[in-house]
């Protein structure tokens, strides 16, 4: 294995609640290397989003270092975020997160929307991602004429549009029957064959153990972490 | 330009997405523009007609009053003192190169005998330039020629207003005699009406005579070569204020006026009227902008309040935008297109309103309205700054939100 892609030492995080402070996350140290399938599991109220947030960017961690790739990420700027949320993190989420009045091409298109410079090829790029996921033929119908399962398509082609070197997917499989949860976990496993690194938070120990490696969070810290 | 391109497509979608209320919410827009529209193009109509008003007094016209005269410090008022003579005026027409013509006059109250009725009236002892001085026209016969003045005929020009009050309607007036204190004098020509002056005065109720005649026959030589009166016009509304200088410089020489004296004339332009009916449209003018400012104000706070409304419900799409990489700025710029595209649009169909009923005010009320392209220019530029201005802290709301907050809302 290369160096890894991501390495949290030290990591906390620790929220204002009504006088008191709610410590989320009490010391993470993780390190995920490039390629890799995982996935970080826990009970609710463990601190498993608080962590998909901070590594997705979303948040930034009360103290401890984030370094994602060469750079020291803990406390870069609101605008740095989001442009490596842009360029290098793909989200997928248990309630799909697409907008509604966009069609199924458009909701892909998004993040290159936001990519500078601008792609004078988002449209092919686009419908390319969404061949990937054998979507092509929905590419002009809105969210709601699509299937909770292929709307996960589509959320799963729209974080691959910019190739990202991390996929973060939170219980990708949630909304969706067991069978349909299965054939989105099979993509998910397709696209680490392809070499993208895929983490996956869910707190279900059945998804757990399609990934190869998994983390137990519980109460803020790592209890677990076990190849499979 | 493909990021504006989408983002604007962007605005119109949210816009369609809820028509009846996109189209209340411009509605404030709407009227506030139109207002502002109907009230330009009233004033400005208001203004040209009033301008329009002035400028029957004669075109480029400077007047020429002979000083006030002064007795143990009483000062009696304007020609009073009778200093201004026919030289004067024919001074000016040939030294002053910014006058086009000149015309003088010497005034009597008169009483006129036609065959079947009497009228009092003032008399004019003037000159055949005065017609194009003062901008007044011929309805039927001529005017005083160079002819008359020379000889000193006994011919007379009417105003409208005593021909019509000492004949029939329809009667033959040219060449009638009719007796002006009792000399003989035959009417050669009546002028079109002028109607009044903007203080009322009637403009047609005059008559004219040459300037000889009336100082030989009504006058009795009591004040030769003396004028009351000089009436210049300028080549053109730009040279009046040249001209002013001119005639000034020239009368104080002619009259030997030491370089610290007093001038003992006066000469007036309209500009002092002019000034006046400024003052009076500026007035209107500032009150009907306070009332467009109004409104558009109120119609702004229409535009904050539903994107207010609009950032809320779609919460979830910020996050959603913000998850895959927008940033503050690109949030800000879509809400403000979407808030600026609206009242843009507002802009421009209250533009089109305002037209609309400033054209049908002049058709029905008959009051002149004057659109012109800079109004409308200025109205939806200003539309479109309403949008930025109160599209701006809802905008800023949005683009301030936390993607997990935003993601996590209902």
């Amino acid at each position: 294995m290369n160096d890894p892609i991501i390495r949290l030492s030290g990591l906390t995080k620790d929220y204002p609640m009504e006088g008191e402070t709610v410590r989320a996350l009490r010391g993470i140290d993780l390190a995920i290397q490039a390629g890799e399938f995982m996935s970080i599991m826990g009970p609710s109220g463990s601190g498993k989003s608080t962590l998909m947030h901070i590594l997705g960017l979303l948040d930034t961690p009360t103290s401890g270092v984030y370094m994602f790739g060469e750079e020291n990420v803990s406390a870069i700027s609101r605008e740095k975020r989001a442009d490596i949320r842009n360029q290098k993190i793909g989200f997928i989420f248990q309630g799909f997160n697409l907008l509604s009045r966009s069609s199924a091409l458009e909701n892909v298109e998004l993040p290159m929307l936001y990519r500078r410079p601008t792609d004078p090829d988002r449209k092919e790029k686009a419908l390319e991602a969404l061949r990937l996921v054998s979507l092509e033929d929905r590419a002009f119908h809105q969210p709601s004429q699509l299937s909770g399962g292929q709307q996960q398509r589509v959320a799963i082609a729209r974080s691959l549009v910019n190739d990202p070197s991390l996929i973060l997917a939170d219980e990708p499989t949630g909304n969706l029957d067991t069978k349909t949860g299965q054939e989105i976990l099979q993509l998910l496993g397709s696209l680490h064959e392809k070499g993208i690194t895929v983490v996956l938070v869910t707190h279900d120990p059945e998804i757990g153990q399609a990934t190869n490696r998994r983390v137990l969070v519980r109460d803020g810290l790592i209890e677990q972490d076990e190849v499979n | 330009m493909d990021y504006w391109l989408t983002v604007f497509r962007l605005a119109v979608r949210a816009m369609l997405a809820y028509k009846v209320r996109s189209l209340l919410t411009m509605l404030g827009i709407i009227i506030g523009i139109g207002a502002v529209i109907i009230m330009i193009s009233i004033g400005r109509g208001a203004n040209a007609s009033i301008q329009a008003q002035i400028n029957s007094l004669g075109s480029n016209m400077l007047m020429i009053f002979s000083g006030s005269s002064k007795k143990g410090g009483v000062r009696a008022g304007f020609g009073t003192r009778p200093t201004l003579r026919v030289k004067d005026a024919e001074a000016i027409s040939r030294e002053c190169p910014a006058v086009r013509s000149v015309t003088y006059l010497i005034s009597r109250n008169v009483q006129i005998v036609s065959p079947k009725t009497n009228w009092g009236t003032q008399c004019y002892g003037t000159t055949p330039e005065y017609i194009e001085t003062r901008d007044w026209t011929v309805r039927d016969g001529q005017f005083l020629t160079a002819q008359h003045l020379k000889a000193g005929a006994s011919v007379v020009a009417l105003g409208a207003s005593v021909a019509d009050n000492i004949f029939e309607p329809g009667q033959e007036i040219i060449g009638q005699m009719i007796r002006i204190n009792n000399f003989p004098f035959r009417v050669i020509g009546v002028l079109e009406a002028k109607g009044r002056t903007p203080d009322g005065r009637d403009q047609d109720d005059v008559v004219y005579i040459p300037y000889t005649t009336l100082q030989r026959r009504l006058m009795n030589f009591r004040l030769p070569g003396i004028v009351y009166y000089i009436g210049v016009s300028a080549q053109s509304k730009e040279l009046v204020a040249e001209a002013k200088r001119e005639i000034e410089e020239l009368l104080r020489q002619r009259h030997r006026i030491l370089p610290n004296a007093d001038d003992d004339f006066t000469v007036r332009t309209l500009d002092e009227f002019a000034q006046t009916a400024e003052k009076t449209t500026g007035t209107m003018t500032l009150l009907l902008t306070a009332v467009a400012a109004v409104s558009l104000a109120v119609g702004g706070i229409g535009i904050m309040n539903i994107m207010l409304v609009s950032v809320t419900e779609r919460t979830r799409e910020i996050g959603i935008r913000m998850a895959v990489g927008a940033r503050e700025r690109d949030v800000l710029i879509q809400f403000l297109v979407e808030s600026t595209t609206m009242s843009f649009i507002g802009g421009l169909l209250g533009t089109f309103l305002g037209i609309s009923a400033a054209k049908a005010i002049s058709v029905l009320a008959k009051w002149p309205t004057i659109i012109t392209a800079d109004s409308i220019l200025l109205a939806t530029l200003f539309s479109a700054a309403v949008g930025i201005f109160f599209g701006f802290y809802p905008a800023r709301k949005a683009s301030r939100l936390d993607p997990i907050e935003a993601l996590r809302y209902e």
